[in-house]
């Protein structure tokens, strides 16, 4: 028995001084983490999904995907997909130059000030000013398929998500996907495309601004036909309801 | 007297010969399109269109019958669409083509994004010698189509596409800005509306639309949103209030005149009644036809070009089905300052023409761009949406006459919120506005979207409104889009004009030598006279 407690004893002080020198990062599969310890002055999730809208909001945060860089009138802007170890910011429209956005690679840390605001049920962080930090996290997609029919999708709004084993269904005029929602566009819009699963049908889109014509899931897309069971990985954007942006469909 | 015979005739010989030297080049500089002698039936001509659709199929197929009937009457000419859904993009793939020479031959387009295409040296043709030309030109005798004459163009619309008095585009479709009223609402409130709407009255009934219920819900809807007025554009928010309040925007020369007190007054009006969660705009908070349907709005203004999504029976939704509220829509006006002398904005797309080198390749895209202004079209096209055809012909049409005594027989075609979006548009012609278009009229509209913009925002983020703010969002706005260097560079300065040709200041300089010349030998002459006396 006391050698049990020894043993016992020793797991633990070896565990928590695995967590001092790890400090609070939570670690991933593939070795990137994300740091769970705050900076001064910055919210944790929890504190940032409590506050209200339209108040200043400073997160730590770490880049997932970067949705295209343009320029309005002297100034550039992108929209990134962000997160960290407990969710996501969707940062719109942030100002950054066209050096800065070329730095802001995939997994790159950043501290954002901006206001905390919603447009048409997505919330986001606007007018927003950022310090690329030291860190580097990529998120792994968490599998929400059996969330995608259940009031607590929400959640998980702007997370890098997957969906499994769904059914490409027809669209409207027959086929498996559509150029822009009611195929009025052409060839580098948005493609819109029916999936289901247990007998519900959800539209899901490839957002030309963050995965172009020329990439791999716009062809995928493109290619897919009616009745294929599909994969799925994107970021759970949301516009008068769930409209996932999807970045990555691997036909079963 | 012999001699004095034959100065005068060097003098005017050489006064003659400059225009001839400089003329040919001069004519090409100052046009860049030569009309050709006709269209070449044995060659064929490739011409690129691009077009926008407000993400409406309809129009795409319209688009699409358009070419192919097209090119059924012209089969040595091949057209090809390129669709967008969005006038900036349009505006900024134009601007990045025209750097490389590899603009499209036919293009739907603004005309304050015509001025900055303009800058460019013959980038666009001006259309009056085309529109004019008896054989090719509006209803022209070799014209393969039924085309409308200039005066059957609504002159209003075809004004509009004047800049530097030349014609720079044909119009293609108009819209206006409509309220979109929730009667129901209205009614509940203790309200009913007036013929004509005031922003007072807006203002009222919207902030009477904020009294909830101890549960927290608003009293109006029994719901936990309520966002009584939401404006779709508010730079042409903005703009309307001051056209209607008589007060300074910019002129014809390109001066702006904006950043006035009744801008700060109007700027004042927009943060009260923000601050009451009373108003809202589309950037804020989203399409206003969303909260519109679903109940959570009473009074939304949009384009009379998106009366399709308006209204419980709305044939066009982003929301869905279960969140559609049940309700009568009507279709006013935007509100007023003064009923009497009412204003609203004319808006919708123009197709203008880029200049090439083949001659015969401008007249191909010229009869192209005509097409699309013809019956079929127009009422064709016009139908999708809250939109008005360009021409009186096809306005009078009996056919255009019967789609509109149809209104309501569907929720598709005859669409009764549609039709009255373009009855009202029909109806106040001639209370429709344009502002002044110069290079630079795109970055002020821009302008005064974000002072509203800002002011909303600023007040729900709870910052003080007063002077001092309003001091320095009129020095930011000024220099973020560049106005305070505008006035210098305006529509008639030298700085947008650019320093004369070379052949213009032969020509001016020659004219004034052999003026200094003729002078001098009248004075020499008149010198030795009264020495001779």
């Amino acid at each position: 028995m006391k050698r049990t407690a020894k043993i016992v004893l020793s797991v633990m002080l070896v565990a928590a001084m695995a967590l001092s020198v790890f400090g609070c990062k939570k670690a991933t599969a593939d070795g990137n983490s994300a740091d769970t310890k705050k900076g001064e002055g910055v919210m944790t999730y929890a504190e940032y999904s409590a506050a209200a809208l339209d108040t200043e909001v400073t997160v730590e945060t770490y880049i997932q995907a970067k949705q295209g860089w343009w320029e309005n009138n002297g100034v550039g802007n992108a929209t990134f997909y962000t997160q960290d170890a407990d969710g996501a910011y969707f940062l719109y429209n942030m100002p950054c130059t066209s050096e800065e956005y070329d730095k802001l690679d995939i997994g790159t840390k950043i501290k954002v000030t901006g206001y905390k605001s919603e447009w048409s049920g997505e919330v986001e962080i606007v007018d927003a000013t950022f310090v690329i930090e030291d860190g580097h996290y990529v998120a792994k997609p968490l599998d929400i398929t059996d969330k995608l029919a259940s009031a607590d999708l929400i959640n998980y709004q702007n997370m890098y998500v997957s969906f499994k084993g769904m059914t490409v269904e027809a669209a409207a005029d027959g086929s498996a996907f559509l150029y822009s929602w009611d195929g009025s566009g052409s060839q580098g819009d948005d493609l819109y495309f029916n999936v289901s699963l247990n007998g519900q049908t959800y539209t899901f889109t490839v957002e030309s601004y963050l995965t172009g014509s020329d990439t791999a899931v716009y062809k995928t897309v493109e290619g897919l036909k009616v009745g294929d069971t599909v994969d799925m990985d994107g970021f759970l954007y949301w516009y008068e309801g769930a409209n996932p942006h999807i970045t990555n469909v691997i036909v079963k | 007297m012999k001699k004095l015979a034959k100065v005068l005739s060097a003098c005017l010989s050489f006064m003659l010969i400059i225009p001839m030297i400089t003329g040919c080049h001069g004519k090409k500089s100052s046009a860049g399109f030569t009309m050709p002698e006709g269209l070449d039936p044995s060659k064929t001509y490739e011409i690129v269109f691009w077009a926008k659709n407000d993400t409406n199929i309809t129009q795409t197929r319209i688009y699409n019958q358009a070419i192919e009937d097209f090119e059924k009457l012209y089969p040595n000419i091949k057209v090809n669409i390129r669709l967008y859904t969005d006038y900036n993009k349009i505006y900024n793939d134009v601007i990045t083509n025209i750097a490389t020479g590899t603009t499209p031959n036919v293009c739907i387009t603004y005309p304050d994004h015509i001025a900055t295409y303009k800058t460019g040296n013959n980038v666009v043709v001006p259309l009056d010698e085309l529109i004019d030309d008896p054989r090719y030109g509006l209803g022209g005798s070799e014209v393969k189509f039924d085309s409308p004459s200039s005066d059957e163009v609504i002159p209003e619309y075809l004004n509009e596409c004047v800049l530097d008095d030349s014609i720079y585009a044909l119009p293609y479709m108009r819209s206006t800005e409509a309220c979109y009223v929730n009667k129901d609402y209205v009614e509940a409130l203790g309200y009913e509306i007036p013929e004509t709407l005031t922003w007072d009255f807006v203002w009222e009934v919207s902030e009477k639309a904020l009294e909830k219920n101890p549960d927290g819900t608003y009293a109006v809807n029994g719901k936990d949103v309520m966002i009584p007025f939401i404006y779709k554009s508010s730079d042409n928010m903005l703009i309307t209030m001051l056209k209607q309040q008589n007060a300074g925007y910019s002129d014809d020369e390109g001066n702006i005149l904006i950043f006035n007190d009744t801008t700060k007054q109007d700027l004042m009006t927009v943060a009260e009644h923000t601050g009451t969660g009373a108003f809202s705009t589309f950037k804020i908070s989203g399409y206003p036809g969303n909260f519109f349907n679903a109940g959570e709005c009473i009074f939304a203004i949009d384009s009379t070009a998106g009366a399709t999504w308006m209204g419980s029976d709305a044939p066009l939704s982003d929301i869905d089905k279960n969140q559609i509220a049940h309700f009568t829509t009507v279709v006013k006006t935007v509100p007023q300052f003064d009923v009497d002398e009412p204003y609203m904005i004319s808006q919708g797309p123009s197709i203008c023409i880029f200049n090439k080198p083949d001659s015969g390749e401008v007249l191909a895209s010229w009869l192209f761009a005509q097409y699309m202004i013809t019956n079929d079209v127009q009422i064709s096209y016009s139908s999708t949406e809250g939109y008005v055809p360009v021409t009186s012909k096809a306005r009078e049409s009996s056919e255009y006459q019967e789609y509109l005594s149809r209104s309501g027989e569907d929720n598709s075609l005859y669409y009764s919120v549609k039709i009255d979006a373009a009855k009202l548009l029909i109806e106040n012609t001639s209370n429709t506005f344009v502002t002044p278009v110069f290079n630079g009229s795109t970055s002020l509209r821009n302008a005064a979207g974000q002072l509203i913009e800002n002011t909303a925002k600023s007040t729900r983020r709870g910052q003080t409104i007063n002077d001092e703010y309003f001091t320095k969002l009129y020095e930011d706005t000024k220099a973020l889009y560049r106005l305070d260097q505008m006035n210098s560079a305006g529509k008639n300065s030298k700085g947008e004009l650019g320093p004369l040709p070379a052949g213009s200041v032969i020509l001016l300089s020659a004219i004034g030598g052999t003026w200094i010349v003729i002078i001098a030998y009248f004075a020499v002459q008149f010198a030795k006279k009264k020495r001779a006396v």
